[in-house]
Parts: structure tokens; C-alpha cells; sequence
């Protein structure tokens, strides 16, 4: 049923709330009863004077009883209603059921869209727990340790004579090894707590630079005008950070204090201002390369962009060395991202810039321009081959339609998307599968 | 004679452990502890029996024990494997790569030791 002829089931639930009988409404308004029955059930349209009358009776404004829900709520109703779990919800209806019962359907769409949001906070807490490296390599190292004491004391536990050389051997390797055990097990004690703690849930290094950006929104101030030194700037923003994540973010600041001196501030603002956020016209325009482009546009503040971009860089490997994810561009924590990604695609093709419009699965599905060049990572060696490093600039699409979209995702794990050839693994979703592309 | 086991492990207190328990019962023990070169050892020593550690620097477990199962001098090689990682999953994998026994970490001596002893049976050895 089309939202504009919902009209009277609005007047009739704002009856309700306001306690009145049909017949009161009706006298009120001067009309008969048969009347505003048929007005409600939405058999006779109504508007001018009328309308005028009745709200005023009901005390709502006209455009309250005429445009009813908004489009958002009912986007979210719907969305709600194509889980494969709500298979019986009535999709028509939802537009009806949002402006009879606002309040109901806005409840429901707020829990819904808490639901998907402790989803994604299991998905992504899974995802840690099943491919995170350094539990995997600690608890390794922890049963590898026991194995050895437990041998070496059950030697000394025998009966029986051991010569002096070989007693002597075992309890020193037991001492060693219950110092190693000590070491390791303090070590994931302090990680698992750093994990559970949600203001420092970094506990790798990355994980830790990541969060320190996103906690700048990637737009260092003092580097931009030159103020301070990146050591100065680690000093001041990562004083609790790890120490390997500290050197991490140096080397990261260098290359902004970097870039910063080749394309500063005030330049940029001017040519985006001009041309918008496309990295390879900036480049051309500017006379620096795409890489630098990419990484000057992830950091300026939002008074210059007020629509956030998003920037992935990878290694030859695919290893992700800087995320910058956006709302409805998911990057992942851990390992490689999407192989569909333009960013893997550009290392293919060393040098040529690569632009698609891409969009992940999900309930937006927001479309983005995804630019990517790989080029080559420092400085050149005689006789060696140059290493690649890749480049993605995410830049929203607003207004464009998701038909002519590469649709990609985040990552294996999380992604529903089926007959991926470029699957890895299977999806933990699969009670999702069916939404989304 | 006495019978040849070779242990491929990285870790030098229980490589220690094993070797030990094992000399004690009448073996001659070999130690290795390079993945990459874990093949070209079986071959020139030529044991009786191999017990492999999983996760070898330079190439894992698995993929030396595919190797020697696709070579006719190894093919029948008893073959123990050790392992951190108990899951059906990993023991499947072993199994389809050709593993002859398989043991989680933390085992004991006698574990080993039955294992290894019932594989191939030790000449002249303690039963």
C-alpha cells in the first residue's frame, strides 16, 4: 500500500491515543461516523479543510497524519523483515505498520539494529579468537614448555638410579623451562586483559597504531603545520602505546610529516576544493605520485572533507600495513581483506591506476570509488627488483545505484556473499546468506 | 643392532627428554631440528622411526611427511607425529597426509615410549 493513502490509518491510531470514539471525532469535525469509518480504513481520500479540522482535534500537525513514518523507519522495518529469520513478516505491510504504530516499529528497528551491531561484535571477537597469530603462537609455546617439564620431571620421578650428569641436566632444563612457562603465560595473561579492557582492545602493534589514527581521524595538526616532530607527536598521542606499536606509528608519521612538506595543507584544501577527492587527477594536478595523493586525501580533518574517505595499503604480501576503515566499508583486523578488492587487482598491474565503483553486502550498501595503483616502495637498488606496495583509496559514491557496482567484501569470515570464487573460507553467516548481493 | 630413531624438533628440552628415555630403552637416537633439511636427513640416516614435530621452522610437519610418503624409500616409514594442535581437524589432516601415529602435547614418556615401541618393535631393548 503506497504511503500517501495511509492517511486515515493515522487519523484512526491517533484517535485511539487520544482516547476519542469515532462518533466523538466525527461530531466534532461536523462529519458523519460512516463517514471517518471509511476515512480510516483508507477507502476515501481526504485532505484540505478537513484534514485541517481533524488534526487540529487530534493535536498532531497535518504532515504528521499525511507523511506518516519516516522513509528511514520504514527502510529499517523492511530490511528487518528480509531476514531469513523474519520470513513471516508481512514486507508489504511494513509501511502501514509504521504509521499505525510508530512507536512499535521504531522499537523494533532500533532492536534490530542492535542485534546487527552485537553481531558484528561476535564476528569480529570470533575472528580474533580463530586467526589471531599471537594467542595461536603463545599457547603453542605454553604446551610445548609443559611437554618438556612434564618429560624431564617424569624422568627424575622414576625409580631407580639416574647418574649425576643427567639429574643435574634435567633439573636445570625444568628451571629453565618453568621461567620460559612464567614468562609466556604472563605475557598472555597481560594480553588477554588488554583485549578484554574496551578502551585499549589493541593488543598487536597494528591493531594499536590503527586505534591511535582513529583516534586522531588520521589528521595530525602539529605535523601539518610543522610544529612538532613525528617523535614529539608518538610522545604525545602514544604514551601507553606498546613499544613495538610506537615504532610502527613513527615510521607511519614520517611518511605524513613526509607528504606533508611535498603536498601541505592549504594546497590540497585548494585543489580539492576544485576537483574533489580523486587521487589520480590530485596527483596529476599537484605533480606527486598516486600513493601520496591517496594518503594526503585519508587525512584531511572533516571542515575540509565533510564526507570521510577511506584508505587501504598493502604490502606485496596483501598484508594490510594502514587501515582506515569507514562505516560501511569494513577492513579487516586480521589478515588479507577481499581478493575482489581493486587494492589486490593494482598489484597485478604494477603502475596503471585502477579505478571501480565498489560496494560491500549489508544494509546500506552504500556504493564507493574505490582508486588503486601499486607502486614501487622506496628507493631503487642496482640490480634488484623493486618492492610493490598498494594503494586504495575508498571515496563515497553518493546517489549512484548499487547495478553496475563490483560487489566485494570485507573478509571471508564475515562476508555473505555466495558463489565467490574468490572465497577462502566459509562464511560464518550463513544464516545470512541470502541477503545482500 | 639396535633400532634407529630419528626426532625432528625445534624444542631442545624435549628433544633431551626423548632422546633419553628413548637411549635408555635400547634405541639409537638421532636429533634434527630444521624443517627445511628434515627430508634430506631421513634420507641419508635412514631411521627405523621418525617422530615429527608439527610446527618445524622452515616447513611444517605436514609437508615433510607428504614428501616422504611420496617417495618409495620412505613411502612405509613409521612415522609418529607430535603435535600442540588436538583437533579432530589436525589429526584428520595427519591421517590424510599419511601419519602412522599421532600425539597431542603434553605426553608423557610412556606414551612415547609405547608409541614408538609399537611402531617398531626395539631389538634387544627393554619391552
Amino acid at each position: 500500500m503506497a504511503r500517501d493513502t495511509l492517511t486515515g490509518s493515522r487519523i484512526r491510531e491517533r484517535r485511539i491515543m487520544a482516547g476519542l470514539k469515532q462518533a466523538d471525532l466525527a461530531r466534532a469535525a461536523d462529519i458523519s461516523a460512516s463517514y471517518l469509518n471509511l476515512i480510516e480504513h483508507n477507502r476515501r481520500r481526504i485532505g484540505g479543510k478537513l484534514l485541517l479540522v481533524l488534526a487540529g482535534i487530534l493535536d498532531v500537525e497535518p504532515s504528521l497524519l499525511t507523511e506518516g513514518a519516516e522513509a528511514t523507519l520504514i527502510a529499517a522495518l523492511r530490511e528487518a523483515a528480509s531476514d531469513p529469520r523474519g520470513g513471516l513478516a508481512e514486507l508489504d505491510r511494513a509501511d502501514e505498520f509504521a504509521g499505525r504504530f510508530p512507536g512499535w516499529a521504531g522499537l523494533l528497528a532500533d532492536s534490530r539494529r542492535r542485534i546487527a551491531t552485537l553481531e558484528r561484535t561476535v564476528e569480529t571477537l570470533t575472528d580474533r579468537m580463530t586467526h589471531d597469530p599471537h594467542l595461536a603462537a603463545s599457547l603453542h609455546e605454553m604446551l610445548s614448555t609443559v611437554t618438556a617439564i612434564r618429560s624431564a620431571a617424569s624422568i627424575l620421578a622414576e625409580p631407580g638410579e639416574i647418574e649425576p650428569e643427567w639429574q643435574q641436566r634435567f633439573h636445570r632444563n625444568i628451571y629453565e623451562d618453568s621461567a620460559r612457562l612464567a614468562d609466556t603465560s604472563r605475557s598472555l595473561v597481560s594480553y588477554l586483559e588488554a583485549a578484554g579492557d574496551s578502551t585499549s582492545g589493541s593488543s598487536v602493534p597494528q591493531e594499536e597504531v590503527d586505534a591511535l589514527l582513529d583516534a586522531q581521524g588520521h589528521h595530525i595538526p602539529a605535523l601539518e603545520r610543522g610544529s612538532a616532530t613525528p617523535e614529539q607527536v608518538v610522545g604525545e598521542i602514544a604514551a601507553a602505546a606498546s613499544e613495538p606499536a610506537r615504532e610502527l606509528l613513527l615510521r607511519c608519521l614520517r611518511q605524513y610529516e613526509s607528504d606533508a612538506a611535498e603536498l601541505p595543507l592549504a594546497t590540497l584544501t585548494g585543489a580539492v576544493a576544485q576537483i574533489g577527492p580523486d587521487p589520480i587527477m590530485l596527483a596529476r594536478r599537484c605533480g606527486v605520485d598516486a600513493g601520496l595523493a591517496m594518503r594526503r586525501l585519508a587525512s584531511l580533518p572533516p571542515e575540509v572533507l565533510p564526507d570521510p574517505v577511506g584508505l587501504a595499503i598493502c604490502d606485496a604480501s596483501g598484508t594490510l600495513t594502514y587501515r582506515k576503515p569507514l562505516a560501511d566499508f569494513a577492513m579487516p583486523r586480521f589478515g588479507a581483506g577481499c581478493p575482489l578488492w581493486p587494492l589486490y587487482q593494482a598489484l597485478n598491474r604494477p603502475m596503471m591506476p585502477l579505478a571501480r565503483d565498489v560496494a560491500q553486502p549489508g544494509p546500506a550498501q552504500r556504493v564507493f570509488a574505490a582508486y588503486a595503483m601499486a607502486q614501487p616502495a622506496g628507493q631503487a637498488g642496482l640490480n634488484r627488483d623493486p618492492l610493490f606496495q598498494a594503494h586504495m583509496l575508498i571515496v563515497p559514491r553518493p546517489g549512484v545505484g548499487t547495478d553496475e557496482v563490483l560487489p566485494v567484501g570485507s573478509t571471508c569470515r564475515i562476508c555473505p556473499q555466495t558463489d565467490c570464487e574468490a572465497r577462502r573460507e566459509p562464511s560464518i553467516l550463513g544464516l545470512r546468506a541470502q541477503i545482500g548481493f | 643392532m639396535p633400532k634407529q630413531v630419528l626426532v625432528i624438533e625445534d624444542e631442545p628440552n624435549i628433544i633431551e627428554a626423548i632422546s633419553f628415555i628413548l637411549s635408555r630403552d635400547g634405541w639409537t637416537v638421532r636429533t634434527h631440528s630444521n624443517g627445511v633439511t628434515a627430508v634430506d636427513t631421513v634420507l641419508m640416516r635412514k631411521p627405523d622411526v621418525v617422530i615429527l614435530d608439527v610446527m618445524l621452522p622452515g616447513k611444517s610437519g605436514y609437508d615433510i611427511l607428504r614428501e616422504l610418503r611420496e617417495m618409495p624409500e620412505t613411502s612405509a616409514l613409521p612415522i609418529l607425529m607430535l603435535t600442540a594442535r588436538g583437533q579432530a581437524k589436525d589429526r584428520e589432516l595427519a591421517e590424510r597426509a599419511g601419519v602412522s601415529h599421532f600425539m597431542t602435547k603434553p605426553f608423557s614418556n610412556a606414551e612415547v615410549l609405547d608409541a614408538v615401541r609399537a611402531l617398531v618393535p626395539p631389538v634387544g631393548g627393554a619391552t
